[in-house]
């Protein structure tokens, strides 16, 4: 029973993980047909900074109590900042080029890690963090990590936040117009390509966040762990549009929908990793993202399919 | 190819002086002369300080050339797919690596000489590009990137977690030394090997050049240009794009296998998505879609993977202020800003950049 | 009143994929009542359109206002005072009927008609909140129509309008037209030769991708030689109801002659 607890917890706590990273991804995806690959990177980016800022580098901002707030939010900030600068620098050039804005992704998901391991090296090095998300609480017998319940708490502030903004704002409801018919919302008079920004922002925000989590998750961070990541909301993502392609709205069903499948793959990949042969979990998921793109190429991916 | 460099160098060196008839008749032949020197190779004791360790002919420079060749053919072969018809997969590696491990795992667990094996892992690689291309070309566009990222991904685990020993895990598999025919085991014998990649070199070329000038080739093109026009035409494109995967995973496990005797193994970072996107961007930096542009992006890549981190170690970039030192150091990262650059203000590659800049 | 066209557009070239969908189309927008933009399937009236707003790339000039806009982005145009309800409607079926009228919003003098709207289109109030997809045709164009009286635009770009509704909504469409182009000037793509009869004051009719006729819509009208030559629908001027709702704008249907449809480009 305190196994099950466990895992399930745990789960729940990847589960949020791939949250943070495939809502901004479905988002982007959503408006502007750009498969993102370098929002691993982003990750990455958000958790070199935190790190970098509680290892004591950042006035005010340490390993612990309100320290440690303060370098999340600088991870977070930083994480924005760089999002934004893709966006403007390298995929705002490339409207026209659908196919050359993925490949300029790509190249950044290769440049950014490497660019990690050469400032502060290829191998992993140790998360600092509040001694009291370090520890452990009881629940139903099992001993739970308390990082797992910041991760989760992160996430579920984070979709709510989303929905909030989708659904109550006048730049949610561009975006939300832009997902079903970006030339139609510039027909409106309405720059759309601000939209572009303001996703690209969002979603590097929530990478961000997820990455300085993660760090507690994982208690390290190293150059590979965003590129690691990304294909798992890569399957969140396909999984989440299939999920939300019946719902109200597409915009605010991906996001739904991610959430769902994002809970259902890190439960699907923990009890599958301890239950049956290790590494079984992943590659059944990597599996189910074919066997769902076979089924209903339509589904997330149905604008460039 | 770095030898090639030089070859083509003195080739355009002489044209310049000669009148243009001449010019045209010695750049047709350039191809020969690269070939010949290339074929050279082995024998010249020519130091190349900077490109290369040591005279071309040593044991390590003509490992570094041969894998510049391999790695370069390979792209060659992976551009049949994006350049030619207009597939991005995102899973190439996977039978490259299926050629290496199929061929080493035959060889050494059925007991089989390495020619049967080398047959066999070819077959292999055939197998998996027709089964899995078969079932990822059913959707098209980012679907279909996405579902062969997907199944190489699934490969990458497989090796990685090593069922039941067989891939090895993250050590790979090793060639035991006395499996191999004499001729290609040990470092003495490192120009026979280095003679093997030229020839799946010249042997990806000579494919692709002739695939691409067939029919099929020319339905390919239609495909690139416009996948609805050829449907108008009545003809089905799933059948052409499948030919074209299969045939680059053939000449990808080809290489797997000319990889495996060049590294006297088979190893798990050929399967990981970061090789396959590391094969995009050698494509694309050479000039997708042109016949010399993949081999020089291939060429190019792999030589700098392996030497800037050298030149990083030596004395002219240590004394470099650290925000210069710690970038260069990183090959990856060199390559990954210029894969970027290239994509957005050099469409076409670095190939086609002499006849940009001739039209300025 | 000003005799200067509100919209002057010369020379107006679209090429697509390779491919010359229009060669130089010459088209003045009066500056007030309706100017129809005629001609049969295919000779590139929608291009026309989407290549005046910069929806598709484009040279030539496009004058509004007096001041050249061919650089201008889509939205930039739009805001300086343009409404466009596009052939398909443009409408956001995942939106409520009251989102897809607060996305044409625009900060200006005297903020969103909802007034003038809701006096013409009383049923878009009363579904306010329903999804926009969920509506039939007719209700859908009112919403298109409904966004482009929102902002007290200069000009109303319509792009068929009445397509594929039932003759009593098409005669609803027509009141509000005429009732909007009492307060801005229209530009009208239309097939339906009645609405353009009851509508328009001045025509403009393209073929194969270059203007072909301008002039009084009743001139033309009145000519049944000319309507036939330049639009090949003299014998059924008044057919209102025969339109085929789902027939795409640039393929054949009643409109194209047969000797004609092999010459339709776009």
């Amino acid at each position: 029973m305190s196994t099950t607890v466990l895992l399930a917890v745990t789960g729940l706590g990847l589960g949020a993980l791939y949250f943070l990273v495939a809502a901004g991804l479905s988002l982007i995806f959503g408006l502007m047909d750009v498969l993102n690959f370098a929002h691993g990177a982003l990750l990455s980016v958000g958790a070199y900074a935190t790190w970098w800022a509680a290892g004591g580098h950042l006035p005010g901002a340490g390993s612990g109590g309100f320290g440690f707030v303060l370098a999340v939010c600088f991870g977070t900030a930083v994480g924005t900042v760089a999002a934004v600068v893709l966006e403007l620098a390298l995929i705002r050039p490339l409207y026209d080029r659908p196919r050359e804005q993925v490949l300029a992704t790509v190249g950044v998901g290769l440049a950014v890690p490497a660019l990690l391991s050469a400032i502060w090296g290829p191998d992993a090095r140790p998360f600092p963090g509040p001694a009291a998300l370090s520890g452990t609480f009881g629940l139903l017998g099992a001993r739970i990590p308390v990082n797992r319940l910041v991760l989760i708490g992160a996430a579920a502030v984070v979709l709510v936040a989303l929905r909030l903004f989708l659904g109550g704002t006048r730049h949610g409801l561009v975006v939300r117009a832009g997902v079903e018919d970006r030339a139609m919302v510039t027909a409106l008079g309405i720059d759309v390509r601000r939209a572009f920004t303001l996703v690209f922002a969002i979603g590097g925000a929530a990478a961000a966040l997820g990455g300085a989590l993660g760090g507690l998750y994982y208690g390290s961070v190293d150059p590979g762990q965003g590129t690691s990541l990304l294909i798992f909301a890569f399957v969140v993502v396909v999984i989440g549009g299939t999920f939300g392609a019946g719902g109200s709205g597409a915009a605010t069903g991906s996001v739904a929908g991610a959430a769902l499948a994002a809970v259902v793959v890190g439960l699907v990949q923990q009890f599958a990793n301890y239950y049956t042969a290790s590494g079984l979990g992943d590659l059944a998921v990597v599996v189910l993202l074919a066997v769902l793109l076979l089924l209903k190429p339509g589904g997330v991916t149905g604008r460039l399919a | 190819m770095t030898t090639a460099t030089t070859a083509r160098e003195a080739a355009t060196g002489g044209d310049v002086a000669a009148p243009a008839g001449s010019l045209r008749r010695y750049g047709r032949w350039w191809p020969a002369v690269a070939l010949a020197a290339l074929l050279a190779a082995p024998y010249s004791s020519l130091p190349l300080p900077g490109l290369l360790d040591g005279p071309i002919g040593s044991a390590g420079s003509l490992q570094l050339l041969a894998l510049c060749l391999v790695f370069g053919a390979l792209a060659t072969g992976y551009d049949l797919l994006l350049g030619r018809t207009g597939l991005l997969s995102f899973g190439h590696a996977l039978y490259f690596a299926a050629g290496s491990y199929a061929t080493e795992l035959i060889m050494v667990e059925a007991g089989l000489p390495f020619a049967v094996a080398a047959v066999l892992g070819l077959c292999c690689g055939i197998a998996l590009a027709a089964a899995l291309g078969s079932v990822a070309l059913r959707v098209g566009g980012i679907a279909f990137s996405m579902v062969t990222l997907a199944f190489a991904q699934a490969g990458s685990i497989l090796v990685e977690r090593d069922p039941g020993g067989v891939t090895g895990g993250e050590e790979g598999r090793a060639i035991p030394a006395d499996r191999l025919p004499a001729s290609l085991a040990g470092i003495g014998n490192t120009a026979n090997l280095y003679w093997i990649a030229l020839a799946y070199l010249v042997l990806t070329l000579a494919v692709v050049h002739w695939a691409v000038r067939s029919p099929t080739g020319r339905v390919w093109e239609g495909i690139k240009e416009n996948e609805r026009r050829v449907e108008v035409l009545g003809l089905r494109p799933y059948g052409f794009k499948l030919v074209a995967f299969v045939l680059a995973g053939a000449l990808a496990a080809v290489g797997g296998i000319v990889h495996l005797l060049l590294t006297g193994g088979a190893t798990p970072q050929t399967t990981t998505s970061d090789f396959t996107l590391s094969l995009l961007v050698m494509v694309v930096l050479g000039g997708s879609g042109s016949r010399w542009g993949p081999l020089v992006g291939g060429v190019l890549y792999t030589w700098a993977d392996h030497r800037l981190g050298d030149l990083a170690g030596s004395p002219a970039v240590s004394g470099l202020p650290s925000f210069l030192r710690v970038p260069l150091s990183q090959p990856l990262f060199l390559l990954g800003a210029l894969f970027v650059a290239t994509v957005v203000a050099l469409p076409g590659g670095l190939t086609r950049l002499p006849a940009r800049l001739r039209r300025r | 009143m000003s005799t200067e066209p509100l919209l002057a557009v010369r020379g107006l070239a679209v090429v697509i994929g390779g491919r010359h969908i229009l060669h130089g189309v010459d088209l003045d927008v009066a500056p007030s009542g309706v100017t129809a933009l005629l001609g049969r399937n295919g000779a590139g009236k929608t291009t026309t359109v989407r290549g005046v707003l910069g929806l598709v790339p484009r040279t030539g000039s496009v004058r509004f206002l007096g001041e050249e806009t061919v650089r201008l982005a889509t939205h930039a145009l739009v805001r300086r005072g343009v409404g466009y309800a596009p052939e398909d409607r443009g409408i956001f079926a995942a939106l409520t009927v009251a989102e897809n009228l607060r996305l044409a919003e625009r900060p200006g003098a005297g903020g969103p008609a909802y007034g003038l709207v809701h006096e013409l289109f009383p049923e878009l109030k009363a579904r306010a909140k329903q999804l926009a997809g969920t509506l039939s045709g007719g209700q859908q164009q009112m919403v298109a129509i409904g966004r482009t009286l929102l902002n007290g635009n200069r000009l109303i770009i319509a792009d068929e309008p009445t397509k594929g509704l039932a003759p009593k909504v098409v005669t609803e469409v027509a009141r509000v037209l005429e009732r909007a182009a009492q307060a801005v000037p229209v530009l009208l793509v239309e097939q339906n030769l009645a609405m353009v009869r009851r509508l328009a004051e001045h025509c403009v009719v393209l073929a194969d991708g270059r203007t072909a006729h301008r002039g009084p819509a009743a001139d033309l009208l009145a000519d049944p030689e000319a309507t036939r030559r330049l639009l090949g629908v003299g014998r059924r001027a008044d057919a209102v109801s025969e339109e085929n709702p789902m027939a795409p704008q640039d393929t054949g249907t009643a409109a194209t002659s047969a000797a004609d449809s092999g010459k339709a480009g776009a």
